[in-house]
């Protein structure tokens, strides 16, 4: 296990692997009631899983990321998305623990979602594919871990949808892990939040390409619209003064010439971000996520907190000054939920220029308190550096 | 992270009945706390300088980054038994509103400060300078210290916050039990520790 060997330039190198881990005899039950016939996750793993199965650590990630958290892929142009993470002497150190990612229900990077094939119709899912719960991105991955012999997470950690999918899986199923660290996370969406999510939909939904979501068995794709709904994300992913501090008001070309085009560098890096976007990213799976964090509520349900009292869970809850999509005071309502229910919590605010994307940068402020906690786990569960290849 | 605790500290944590939930406001790297957990208490610390606080998280300890001075809401009513504001309640802004809050927070709580009617503070004064002691080391101009205060002057503040005074320990410089006791505390003592009982 831990297919990760360094190549000639001293990266490490991962594969991709697919498996079924729900199917017609099996299907995969929903928070809704609904069911699947098929299933399948993609995922990566990086490190080496120790004898006794308690160096395991499992990554969620966010709203557009994959199963690719670190390390390279043949032919990429660069590593995986949290690769200042998750390595060798790094936060997440795999000469020490075992990592794995795998991409979500209903995403679209090798995880069944709304753009795979219906297995009763043969036709892709388009809006028939049910609606998700963050319960059910969990139920899931924990199906991974059992497959991969793990019934217990040293740690699971997560920034974003992926710090939401965290709490969701903690609070559900204490049991399953010893820590569980919640970066730039939600434990609830403002008005604000569900309004950005809302006009990105739209742009998707009123895109003549989008026939009603059968976009794929017609032919079309809604291309204008992901990529309308993308830039305006964006925006919400870095603070003011990051865009001051990349574009300012600097021209493209040299210099401004007034017109309707892309004139301003930072029309073109929108422009930019919108088109790479519609290659790697299915407009259905915008929906279906995007959707997921709207209802996302889980302190709303009456007891949510008691299995995760009785239990033995410790949190590491982190905000970013900067961040206005999810700011601190969303990290800080849960901590006086898990405080409050006497959960063993840790809290910090780091400084950062750069919003809420800072969760995927190498800020040292950062990382020292992701190391410190991470040591302080190897240390409680006695697991010494015993995966150095 | 040495063995030898310091010894105000020690003391601090004889005080604190086993088994009790502890918050120590201003926990630092998390000592007194380890040792609490080590009598079978548990406990959260908060802590605000990150050195500090990430050296607790090493540690063990659950801390939580938040600011004394405008944060303590963040606690509900009665969810501790006991808080800790060790040689912090100078620091702070209002210390009457810290006050409230942690008596809102706990029924008990032990609040440590240093003493600056201290014999070697009065000789300094006599002399023209502003005292600079073991417990209150710095200059005027380079100090986290925003309040000073005598024992004599402290308590009347719990009093009129219906704080209780159940135990008062003065200290010596080294934080050690002063031999004197309460003879005379506030010219000989260098700080105090109160053990101080909300009345509800």
């Amino acid at each position: 296990m831990g297919p990760v060997e360094r190549d000639n330039g001293g990266r490490e190198s991962t594969v991709s692997q697919t498996l079924r881990l729900f199917d017609a005899p099996t299907p995969l039950e929903l928070r809704s009631g609904a069911t699947l016939d098929e299933v399948d996750v993609t995922f990566e793993t990086y490190g080496r899983l120790n004898p006794e199965a308690s160096n395991a650590v499992f990554i969620c990630h966010a709203l557009t990321g994959d199963a690719h958290a670190a390390g390279w892929r043949e032919g990429d142009s660069r590593p995986g998305w949290w690769d200042t993470m998750i390595g060798p002497g790094k936060p997440v150190d795999t000469n020490t623990w075992f990592v794995v990612c795998a991409n979500i229900l209903g995403g679209c990077q090798g995880t069944t979602g709304p753009s795979s094939t219906n297995p009763r119709t043969g036709e892709p899912y388009g809006l028939d594919f049910p609606l998700l719960h963050m319960a059910d991105f969990v139920t899931v991955h924990r199906a991974l871990g059992h497959h991969l012999g793990i019934r217990r997470w040293a740690a699971v950690i997560g920034g974003s949808l992926g710090g939401m999918q965290v709490l969701q899986w903690a609070l559900d199923h204490p049991e399953d892990m010893g820590n569980a660290v919640v970066l730039a996370g939600s434990s609830r969406l403002t008005a604000q939040n569900i309004a950005f999510s809302a006009v990105g939909r739209q742009a998707i939904m009123k895109d003549s390409g989008f026939r009603a979501g059968r976009f794929l068995s017609e032919g079309t794709a809604p291309k204008k619209g992901l990529a309308v709904a993308r830039m305006m994300a964006h925006i919400t992913y870095l603070s003011e003064t990051a865009f001051t501090e990349k574009f300012g008001r600097a021209a493209q070309s040299g210099e401004l010439t007034p017109n309707f085009g892309v004139d301003f560098a930072v029309e073109s890096y929108l422009d930019h971000q919108g088109e790479a976007f519609q290659s790697r990213f299915d407009a259905l799976s915008y929906l279906y996520l995007t959707r997921v964090m709207d209802y996302f509520d889980p302190f709303a349900v009456t007891g949510a907190t008691d299995a995760l009292a009785a239990g033995r869970v410790k949190f590491l809850v982190m905000s970013f000054d900067t961040d206005w999509r999810f700011s601190t005071e969303h990290s800080r309502r849960i901590v006086r939920h898990l405080e409050g229910a006497r959960v063993p919590t840790s809290f910090r605010e780091i400084r950062s220029l750069w919003g809420h994307d800072s969760f995927l940068l190498d800020i040292p402020t950062y990382h020292d308190s992701i190391r410190a906690f991470m040591e302080r786990i190897a240390d409680e569960r006695s697991i010494s550096v015993s995966g150095t290849r | 992270m040495s063995d030898t605790l310091r010894p105000d500290l020690e003391l601090i944590a004889q005080l604190i009945p086993q088994d009790s939930r502890v918050l120590d406001l201003g926990c630092g790297d998390g000592e007194l706390l380890r040792l609490l957990i080590r009598k079978g208490c548990t406990g959260t610390g908060v802590e605000i300088e990150p050195t500090q606080l990430v050296a607790a998280l090493r540690a063990g300890v659950d801390v939580i980054d938040l600011d004394l001075n405008s944060q303590l809401d963040e606690f509900a009513d009665d969810s501790y038994d006991v808080v800790i504001l060790s040689r912090t309640l100078q620091n702070v802004q209002k210390p009457r509103d810290v006050l409230e809050q942690i008596s809102r927070i706990a029924v008990h709580c032990v609040v440590s400060m240093p003493n600056f009617a201290h014999w070697s503070s009065r000789a300094r004064l006599v002399s023209g300078r502003m005292p600079i002691t073991k417990d209150l080391p710095y200059p005027w101009y380079d100090t986290p210290n925003l309040h000073y205060t005598s024992l004599k002057d402290l308590e009347p503040l719990f009093r009129s916050l219906g704080l209780r005074i159940d135990r008062c320990i003065p200290l010596n410089a080294r934080g050690e039990a002063h031999i004197l006791g309460n003879v005379a505390s506030n010219m000989f003592a260098s700080s105090a520790v109160y053990l101080l009982h909300a009345s509800r």
